[in-house]
């Protein structure tokens, strides 16, 4: 048993080196922009950059709606199927999977194909067209994960009892829907909501082929063009996708202690 | 999107049965989850049925099979077997490692605190990919990176003496296995939970050695699991563009960066051996997929 714990202490340490050590680098480089000192001045400029602001915040926009037209599209889908079309389910799983078989490159050129300035429905000839173009390949990049929450937490209540409840006491479908269902799954659509934002907030294949003035685009242009600012955005990078899935866990945790 | 009227059209149904029954109007059920269908054939399915379509068209819209003969160009075979290389050598050893890591935190005898901080950071790592990860990488092992200076500083070792790059096959694999690992290790943490505590005690009382339990009873149980997790990671690392596209400096010509430098510019000159190319990457991970969802259906089997 000794053997084992000293196998199973080596595995974990050589992880732990395998990611702590990058982390380490990162943070120590971005405080060298100074000569000979450490300093947090490469912090400073980025944080005050008006592009990194502009394209933040274009960013944090972009996920809201990714995550609100991705509820409204999954949360009804899962009920209904759940309640009524339980057959449909492994071809509605099948269809969410489907954009971590398809690689995202290929669905922003079949959108690209779909909707140029010469199709039918030319969403790319405005930018109000191409973020809404945008936003609903973001929608699809979060399928995955946004179906598998949702049904994960659908599946913890009892979604036939509860309905014939709101029904017999005269709700309507849609106030079902809004005043019970969506309260009693909140947790895992908040999961599903932070991961979705996780990787919306820097994805750079679809906002930079589609020309859209972004948070990924934007890191790789400083990454192109600066020394260390890039360490510091890693940085704070890796921060945002800490704190949006250390906030499941938070609600996760908080479901539970509620059961 | 119209899906808070998703109800309403079958609100009469729903009403009188509460339940599924076969009775009159059921055939109207279907229509809660057609939102749901539009919207995934409008922006998943038609887009890449088109790119499909494409690839064997001309560029007036006449049946070819030009667009496929043209993948055998030795530039598009290159790129092709150079990023098959990168995503077989990242998911095989995101597998091994990972494999190991998740055995570790769930049957390594650590202490509590252990498995909940290592699932917790797979978690974040295996979605911190894409340009901030070639940051990092060039940070660590970048020619101004900490280890290539503690290598060179601590035991003399110049790194970038023996040709190495991070825009290459071992530089963009070591990078790659940051998401690979952790993300091994969410998949397989499941798969490892599933094995009976009996099954190992059984061994044991019949005399086995730990090596020969994991070759004889865990890992005929596990192979499904673990064969489809490292055909998933396989997949995830083909379809990467970012963090290759980041690491700047030189060009290695994997298959995602040629395709984006044709939609960006038509460097082929050829817009559907563009679709070809993209259908070969279809080809490919879809194979991965298919080859997962099967073993996962085995595995399945014995688990619960």
């Amino acid at each position: 048993m000794k053997r084992s714990t000293l196998g199973s202490w080596i595995s974990v340490a050589i992880g732990a080196v395998y990611f702590l050590l990058p982390l380490i680098a990162t943070f120590e480089f971005s405080l060298r922009l100074k000569r000979g000192v450490y300093s947090f001045e490469a912090y400073r400029i980025v944080l005050t950059d008006p592009s990194f602001q502009a394209s933040f915040l274009y960013s944090v926009v972009l996920a809201l709606a990714t995550i609100v037209v991705g509820a409204v599209i999954v949360v009804p889908t899962a009920y209904w199927v759940r309640l009524k079309l339980p057959k449909m389910r492994p071809v509605v799983e099948f269809v969410t999977l489907l954009p971590l078989v398809v690689p995202a490159i290929v669905i922003v050129f079949g959108h690209l194909r779909m909707y140029n300035s010469q199709s039918i429905l030319p969403l790319t000839d405005s930018s109000f067209g191409t973020d809404l173009l945008l936003t609903f390949g973001y929608v699809t990049l979060s399928l995955p994960y946004m179906y598998r929450s949702v049904d994960t937490a659908l599946a913890a209540i009892d979604v036939a009892t509860l309905t014939e409840a709101a029904e017999s006491l005269g709700a309507s479908r849609t106030a079902t829907l809004t005043r019970v269902i969506f309260p009693n799954i909140r947790a895992g659509l908040l999961s599903g909501a932070f991961l979705t934002f996780a990787i919306v907030i820097g994805e750079f294949t679809f906002a930079s082929l589609l020309n859209r003035p972004a948070f990924g685009p934007y890191l790789q242009l400083v990454g192109a063009n600066r020394a260390y600012e890039p360490a510091a955005l890693a940085i704070i990078a890796f921060v945002v996708t800490w704190a949006s899935l250390g906030l499941i866990q938070v609600f996760g945790a908080a479901r539970k202690g509620s059961k | 999107m119209g899906s808070e009227t998703t109800g309403a059209p079958v609100e009469r149904t729903a009403a009188q049965g509460g339940r599924p029954s076969p009775g009159r109007g059921f055939s109207l059920t279907w229509l809660g989850v057609v939102p749901f269908f539009v919207f995934a054939t409008l922006f998943l399915i038609a887009p890449t049925g088109l790119l499909v379509v494409g690839a064997f068209q001309t560029a007036d819209g006449s049946f070819t099979l030009a667009n496929l003969a043209g993948l055998l160009h030795p530039s598009i075979v290159a790129a092709y077997v150079i990023s098959l290389e990168i995503s077989a050598a990242s998911a095989l050893g995101g597998a091994v490692i990972g494999f190991f890591l998740a055995r570790a935190i769930v049957s390594g005898g650590l202490p509590g605190w252990v498995r909940p901080t290592v699932t917790t950071f797979s978690g974040v790592a295996s979605n911190f990919a894409g340009v901030p990860l070639a940051f990092a990488f060039l940070a660590t092992l970048g020619r101004t990176g900490l280890v290539t200076w503690a290598l060179m500083e601590w035991f003399g070792f110049n790194l970038y003496a023996t040709g190495f790059k991070l825009l290459s096959f071992l530089g963009l694999t070591l990078t790659y296995l940051y998401f690979q690992i952790p993300l091994m290790v969410l998949i397989l943490t499941p798969a490892l939970e599933g094995l009976k505590k009996e099954w190992g005690e059984a061994a044991s009382i019949l005399g086995a050695s730990s090596l020969q339990y994991w070759r004889m009873v865990a890992l005929p149980v596990l192979w499904p699991s673990l064969l489809g997790a490292t055909l998933l990671l396989f997949a995830n690392a083909f379809g990467a563009v970012a963090t290759a596209y980041a690491l700047t400096g030189s060009s290695l010509n994997i298959v995602t960066i040629l395709l984006y430098a044709q939609i960006r510019g038509d460097v082929l000159h050829d817009q559907n051996l563009g679709y070809a190319l993209a259908l070969g990457m279809i080809v490919i991970t879809g194979g991965a997929n298919v080859g997962y969802i099967w073993l996962r259906g085995r595995a399945e089997r014995w688990v619960k």
